[in-house]
């Protein structure tokens, strides 16, 4: 355990260099690319929002079915089959047929060639599940098609989420996905979360619909309030001229005549001549602009608009205008957004927990070199010389990753502070135990190190194993402790094995005749 | 030479009371969740007028209807944490932003906003209670490995003994149960059995070299001959979490106070549960041979 050949101990030299240099460019600039790596630091230590924000995929179920019973009356109607008695339960579908058509049917739903139930080979299952009752067939989403359908429409809300934070401009997020119905969206340093809150909780479904003052209205009528309440409930009719998805720009302006602020809207080719038809055959008619099931205005149509574009008025504000416009042109969600968990926290707090944090490190650090130095003198300074080499190559591995940083990971790093002496001492009280038999220092210390080792690593694969525990099962901030904490135990057991044996080697050798060397 | 032995029954009585103690506060004190498992808002604020303090804050919130709403200092005067039940307005945080504006002037800085929904909470508890179930499994599972099953119980009843002991003591001091003390309880399983697994080390060793020793005393001599390890790497581990604990700042008290306590009782218990363990399992050097031939 003694002998180190020339070339070992220049790699551990040219290591700790190294790991050294790494761990200080988080203070320095470096030109190099390579050197120019720095630790990121956690939300918690630098500032800003972590969301997490889950996918209400039941109103999009329900439009589906709601949908697919128009499928099925007109499928079966090409077949010539009557569908009787269909009604939409929710998330659910029933029908019936005459008896001599139903095993046509259940043929139809179950055939893996199907049109109207796709087959995913994949999952050998279909996208919907048929079931018979009493004469009553019932149609609902099968597990696989619901997993479909919340991957599909999760894809489409991250698309969504991302063009709104990216119009607004915050520095680096991370949007992620997290199982099949949420999304992670992390923000650092964040100035108003408020205002991203209220963006991202908003589907922003933008319509166009007439108001009619007849429940007669051939595609149904229904009542919908004011986004302001400024005025009674209108009747608004179902039917749709125009959706946000025909827009191509949304701009909020000043208009010059009425000094109001509005949203100006540039429409695409299709929407183009569905709004030019509708507003000349709507003369004298209002049309209501209806953003997520509340009317924000609606103007009574006075000319035809063949220009492909318009405005919005509704009372805003400037920053109501800017948000709305800016929803408009990101687009709406599948899906509402709900914010079921929330941490933000203010660049000064963050600041104060890195103060906090690195004061503690350096206190403790102290407390324990201090100790150590009293308890072992010349194999104290040792201790204290691998300790400090330890630290960098923590730090210099979490650089070179560019892992990140957050204040239970700080708390990590003070806790490997305390336990790395562990593995050393463990290793330098058997040494003396082993000075009492033995003359030679040479053979104590060779044996010393030998019988340790065992201790040693059981002592380190158990706080190990609770780290990579903590490392799958915790979020944020948690895992930021399991990394530092585990690194620590590598960068522990490479210091104690490598530098501290080193430097012990070569003062045992110098003082192999000295008695109590330890 | 310590007689550490000589008190095994005597420590044994008082870890049997502690952990009764603490499973009967557990089932009727219960813990004291946090926003973490619990669900509902937390917002630390800290005021630039001094004259502001827990009670008027306490008086304006409670006009708002947020349920349950605690109130107290965080740290020093000017710092406040506010915190209260789940509630379904997606809009509360602003709502308490104007009505504070409103009653104080713009004096308050809303320096850290918390809130967590029914669902996530509730996942979280159960995330924390799996982890720390798997821990115990892949530590017992471990220690099954490197020894004897006597030697296993040992340590599985010590480890038992510091989860449960501290998670009592944090009942009893009604201190706060979040994310970071699930950490911590963590942290404290591998402590804990670190400090067992060097002790149980030497007495394999020590049972191996004398046969004529009872394990009555040999326990007394492995716990001897490792003291100094064992109290060296406590103190040095305890130095950096009341460094934490001091001056760590508020967020990391309750983390560093439950390792703080964890210590203390995986110290204690590896020298008086896992040793007295395998006294009364009556271990000898037959033990650890038959152990030997058979591998």
């Amino acid at each position: 355990m003694l002998y180190f050949s020339k070339f070992r101990i220049i790699s551990v030299i040219l290591i700790s260099l190294f790991f050294i240099l790494i761990a200080s460019s988080n203070l320095f600039k470096f030109e190099n690319n390579f050197l120019n790596k720095k630790i990121n630091l956690g939300l918690d230590l630098q500032g800003g929002s972590y969301l997490l924000l889950e996918i209400d995929n039941n109103p999009v179920i329900e439009q589906k079915i709601q949908n697919l019973s128009i499928s099925i009356r007109n499928y079966f109607k090409d077949k010539n089959i009557r569908i009787k008695n269909l009604k939409i339960l929710g998330q659910k579908l029933s029908f019936s047929v005459d008896e001599n058509f139903k095993q046509t049917i259940l043929d139809t739903f179950n055939d893996e060639e199907s049109e109207l139930n796709p087959y995913y080979p994949r999952f050998k299952s279909h996208q919907l599940d048929i079931t018979e009752e009493n004469n009553i067939f019932f149609v609902n989403y099968s597990t696989q098609g619901i997993v479909k359908l919340k991957t599909s429409s999760q894809d489409q809300a991250l698309e969504i989420v991302r063009r709104r934070i990216d119009e607004i401009g915050t520095n680096e997020p991370n949007i992620l996905k997290r199982g099949n119905d949420r999304i992670l969206v992390e923000l650092p340093g964040l100035d108003d979360p408020m205002r991203i809150k209220s963006l991202l909780g908003k589907t922003a479904n933008l319509t166009f619909r007439f108001v009619t003052n007849n429940d007669q209205d051939s595609f149904g009528a229904e009542k919908l309030s004011y986004e302001d309440d400024s005025e009674e409930d209108a009747l608004v009719s179902k039917r749709i001229i125009l959706s946000g998805d025909n827009l191509l720009d949304a701009q909020p302006r000043m208009d010059s005549e009425t000094n109001e602020t509005v949203v100006t809207f540039t429409l695409d080719r299709v929407g183009a001549k569905r709004f030019g038809k509708a507003t000349s055959t709507g003369i004298g008619k209002q049309l209501a602009i209806v953003l997520d099931g509340k009317i924000i205005s609606a103007p009574v149509i006075r000319d035809t608009i063949a220009s492909g574009s318009g405005q919005i008025s509704g009372g805003f504000t400037f920053q109501s205008a800017t948000d709305l416009a800016l929803l408009l042109r990101s687009g709406a969600l599948p899906a509402p957004l709900n914010i079921i968990e929330e941490r933000t926290v203010g660049p000064d707090l963050g600041q104060d927990s890195i103060n906090a944090g690195m004061i503690a490190l350096a206190i403790g650090f102290v407390l324990v070199i201090v100790f150590i130095f009293v308890k072992y003198k010349v194999f104290g300074l040792i201790t204290n010389i691998t300790l400090i080499l330890n630290l960098f190559l923590l730090i210099g591995i979490l650089t070179i990753f560019e892992a990140t940083l957050t204040l239970p990971g700080i708390a990590g790093i003070i806790l490997t502070v305390g336990m790395a002496v562990d593995a050393n001492v463990l290793i330098f009280e058997r040494i003396k135990e082993e000075l009492k038999n033995e003359k030679n220092n040479l053979i104590a210390f060779d044996s010393g190190y030998t019988k340790s080792r065992t201790a040693i690593l059981d002592a380190n694969i158990t706080t190990l194993l609770a780290a990579i525990i903590l490392f799958f099962m915790g979020s944020g901030p948690i895992k930021g402790f399991s990394l530092t904490l585990g690194i620590g135990i590598f960068t522990t057991l490479f210091s104690v094995y490598f530098i501290a044996r080193l430097l012990t080697v070569l003062y045992v050798y110098r003082n192999k005749e000295k008695e109590g060397l330890i | 030479m310590i007689a550490f032995n000589k008190y095994y029954n005597q420590f044994n009585i008082l870890s049997i009371s502690l952990v009764v103690i603490s499973l009967f506060l557990l089932t009727f004190k219960g813990l004291n969740f946090g926003i973490d498992f619990k669900g509902g808002t937390l917002i630390e604020l800290r005021s630039t007028d001094s004259k502001i303090n827990v009670s008027s804050l306490r008086d304006n919130l409670n006009s708002m209807n947020l349920g349950d709403v605690s109130v107290k200092n965080f740290g020093n005067e000017t710092d406040f944490l506010i915190k209260f039940e789940i509630n379904n307005n997606k809009n509360i945080i602003e709502e308490i932003k104007s009505n504070l504006d409103k009653s104080f002037g713009n004096t308050f800085d809303f320096r850290r906003v918390e809130n967590v929904g029914p669902k996530v909470s509730a996942e979280l508890l159960k995330s924390g209670v799996i982890a720390i179930a798997v821990a115990l499994t892949l530590m017992l599972i471990y220690i099954w490995i490197r020894f004897e099953w006597q030697f296993s119980l040992g340590a599985i009843l010590a480890l038992f003994h510091d989860v449960l002991v501290t998670l009592g003591l944090f009942s009893l001091l009604g201190l706060e149960i979040n994310l970071s003390i699930i950490a911590a309880v963590l942290t404290i399983v591998g402590y804990s059995m670190n400090d067992t697994v060097v002790i149980f080390d030497r007495v394999r060793e020590n049972l191996r070299k004398y046969s004529d020793i009872k394990i009555y005393d040999l326990t007394n001599i492995s716990i001897n001959e490792t003291l100094s390890r064992t109290l060296i790497t406590s103190i040095t581990t305890l130095l950096a979490l009341l460094s934490i604990f001091f001056f760590g700042g508020e967020i990391l008290k309750g983390f560093s106070l439950a390792m703080i306590f964890g210590v203390i009782f995986g110290t204690y218990s590896s020298i008086y549960i896992a040793n007295t363990v395998l006294v009364r399992l009556r271990v000898s050097q037959k033990t650890v041979l038959r152990e030997d031939e058979s591998s």
